[in-house]
């Protein structure tokens, strides 16, 4: 037994006394051998404990938080700020609370919902728990960092995050990009889109009571981000398209690699459809729930799959094409009714048209460089630094100062998974964004949850919501 | 005036004070704060349908020193045009364009939260991003961005 497992709590609070010493041990020469368990204070020669140290740092409580914010961020307070509808008494009315930790809202969502006994008068969504001022950082991150900051946006779709960041600089650079960094981002954003589809498919389904989907979904997935990690050595957060090009070209093989994951999607997406679309259980639960009309979509900046469950022909990529989406054959699938389960058809065929563009994309991506040889906008290679004096100078200046963009201001819109990803890019003339404002689609169709929900019945609300396919990181940025 | 698109001839007539222009080849229209519900009504009507986004940005030192950004997109004529609206810093205030663009509700409520911009008449102008008890509009120029104190393992070696 060494003294420092005999010393009691109230050692702790008078450490004077347990220095040199203590009853337990009498023997001084005891003091000049150190234990494991003995405390040490660097510098010193003999054993003492430690003074109570409090102070918790960055973990401090801080002093300005009032008992009343802090009971109401223990959950002890609870402020009510829904108003009862007028004309009612209010006795028939329920209000309950779902999310922000609801595992069915894919994030950190809150609805405030109004029921009438089991149908939904009013619903109020509540965002903002995922909020990190993601467009403050942006401006504080030259333009070349910039793109690592907007991947981490929509985490599910990061390279359309990336590419429309990209777009946006280079429209203000007046930079032109090879047609083969085009064909690159053509082909890694589409692989994005159904990874993405993939995902909500087997989270929509598992919501919705498949719970094979889960498996299926996941696993076919699983193919596109193997090929991600092996292209851009990672699966996501990819900084993989940035200003003036990609970060590499594609690595030996990819051929074989997409034509796999066509055949394994082809298959699995076949297989969901034969699994979901008949089943008389899926049709029950999706035929006729959260409808929007055309109408709604359009006064809410619905767009994407959903907007296109309504009608609504809308594909950025057609009607404003951008990195030679032109050129590929591809049909934008529509439907009419726009209920949960148009929504699933969209997204399904959608990710056959993908499937349709990888395949030109692999006859006819054109050789040459994969980013621009401005040597303003993109480093130099390696083995030109040892060579010459402008590609040291050049390499330097962009990561020391990065590149200085042109006055202006911008507005570049991708097509991502769930709709019309936009940025809004305003430059002062330096290197880094004088303001990046984001326009992501979920934010819309948060925000349009209200309309496909009232006056339908509490337990469509999983199914409403999961086709909707909100991504947190998207909405509150 | 002679940029405005074809469809929006009409309107470019009936509203003087707006001026029409192109950059970077998007439709860009600087309107008064004072035409901007009358503008996008005719914008709307005009074929401009879809509402796609709302955001503000902060000049700091220009005059006004906001713009409140507007997008909307007509399929019909596969057209995008961004109406820019200038808010003075001593007045931050414009009417609110959610009788025009429903929409527009949770972007007004964000360009509040962030820049501080009052839209007169919105239904429910409250905080949409931050907590309802944060102080200041965290995007707006004169903010600094902060940083948590990191507490670093030897630095209290001497207590």
């Amino acid at each position: 037994m060494t003294k420092s497992s005999d010393t009691t709590p109230d050692d702790l609070e008078t450490p004077d006394a347990a220095a040199g010493a203590s009853p337990a041990d009498p023997d001084p020469a005891a003091g000049d051998r150190r234990t494991v368990h003995d405390l040490w204070l660097s510098g010193t020669e003999s054993p003492r404990q430690l003074g109570p140290f409090t102070d918790e740092g960055a973990q401090e409580m801080l002093p300005e938080e009032s008992d009343r914010i802090l009971s109401s961020q223990l959950g002890t307070i609870v402020e009510d700020d829904f108003e009862g509808l007028a004309g009612s008494d209010g006795d028939e009315l329920q209000i309950i609370n779902m999310g922000p930790q609801h595992p069915a809202t894919h994030g950190v969502l809150r609805l405030q919902i109004e029921l009438d006994g089991e149908t939904i008068r009013r619903v109020k969504p509540i965002i903002g728990y995922l909020h990190t001022g993601m467009e403050k950082t942006a401006e504080e991150l030259t333009f070349m960092q910039g793109s690592t900051n907007v991947t981490r946006m929509d985490y599910l779709s990061p390279l359309h995050n990336e590419l429309c960041f990209s777009l946006a600089v280079e429209k203000l650079l007046e930079v032109e990009v090879p047609p083969r960094a085009q064909a690159i981002r053509v082909l890694m954003s589409e692989l994005n889109r159904i990874a993405s589809h993939l995902l909500w498919s087997a989270t929509s389904g598992f919501d919705i009571g498949a719970l094979s989907m889960m498996i299926y979904g996941l696993r076919e997935r699983e193919s596109v981000l193997e090929f991600f990690e092996k292209v851009t050595g990672l699966r996501m957060n990819h900084n993989f398209i940035r200003p003036g090009g990609v970060a590499a070209d594609l690595p030996a093989g990819w051929q074989q690699d997409v034509t796999g994951i066509i055949e394994t999607v082809t298959a699995g997406v076949a297989d969901f459809e034969t699994l979901l679309m008949g089943n008389p259980i899926f049709i029950e639960r999706t035929q006729g729930i959260g409808i929007l009309t055309r109408e709604e979509c359009f006064a809410y900046g619905v767009t994407g799959p959903l907007a296109r469950a309504s009608g609504i022909d809308y594909d950025v990529r057609k009607v404003f094409p951008y990195s030679g989406f032109e050129q590929y054959e591809f049909e934008v699938p529509m439907m009419s009714n726009g209920d949960v389960y148009d929504r699933f058809v969209v997204r399904f065929e959608e990710m056959r048209q993908s499937m349709r563009i990888l395949e030109q994309v692999i006859e006819t991506i054109p050789a040459g460089d994969y980013r621009t040889e401005d040597r303003k906008v993109t480093p130099p290679p390696r083995a030109r630094i040892d060579e010459s004096m402008e590609a040291l100078i050049h390499h330097f200046k962009i990561f020391t100062d990065g590149f200085k963009v042109p006055p202006g201001e911008t507005y570049q819109a991708v097509e991502s998974s769930r709709g019309e990803l936009g940025m809004y890019l305003v430059s002062d003339g330096g290197s880094k964004p004088w303001r990046l404002h984001v326009r992501g689609p979920s934010f819309a169709h948060v925000q349009a949850l209200p309309m496909m929900l009232t006056d339908s019945l509490i337990a469509d609300t999983i199914a409403t919501i999961a086709s909707a396919d909100p991504v947190m990181g998207d909405v509150d940025r | 005036m002679t940029s405005a698109p074809t469809i929006l001839t009409a309107t470019a007539e009936r509203f003087a004070n707006v001026e029409f222009d192109s950059v970077l080849g998007d439709v860009v229209a600087r309107a008064p704060r004072e035409d901007v519900v009358g503008l996008l009504e005719s914008v709307r009507d005009a074929g401009y349908e879809m509402f796609i986004d709302l955001c503000a940005v902060d000049y700091l030192v220009r005059d006004p020193r906001f713009d409140v950004v507007v997008n909307v997109v007509s399929l019909a004529e596969s057209s995008r045009l961004r109406v820019i609206i200038g808010v003075p810093g001593t007045d931050s205030t414009m009417p609110t364009i959610t009788a025009v663009y429903p929409g527009a509700d949770f972007y007004e409520r964000e360009a509040f939260d962030l820049f501080g911009i009052d839209f007169s008449g919105h239904p429910d102008l409250t905080r949409i991003l931050l907590p309802d008890e944060w102080e200041g509009h965290p995007l707006r120029k004169e903010i600094a961005i902060g940083s948590v104190p990191v507490q670093f393992k030897e630095a209290n070696k001497a207590k």
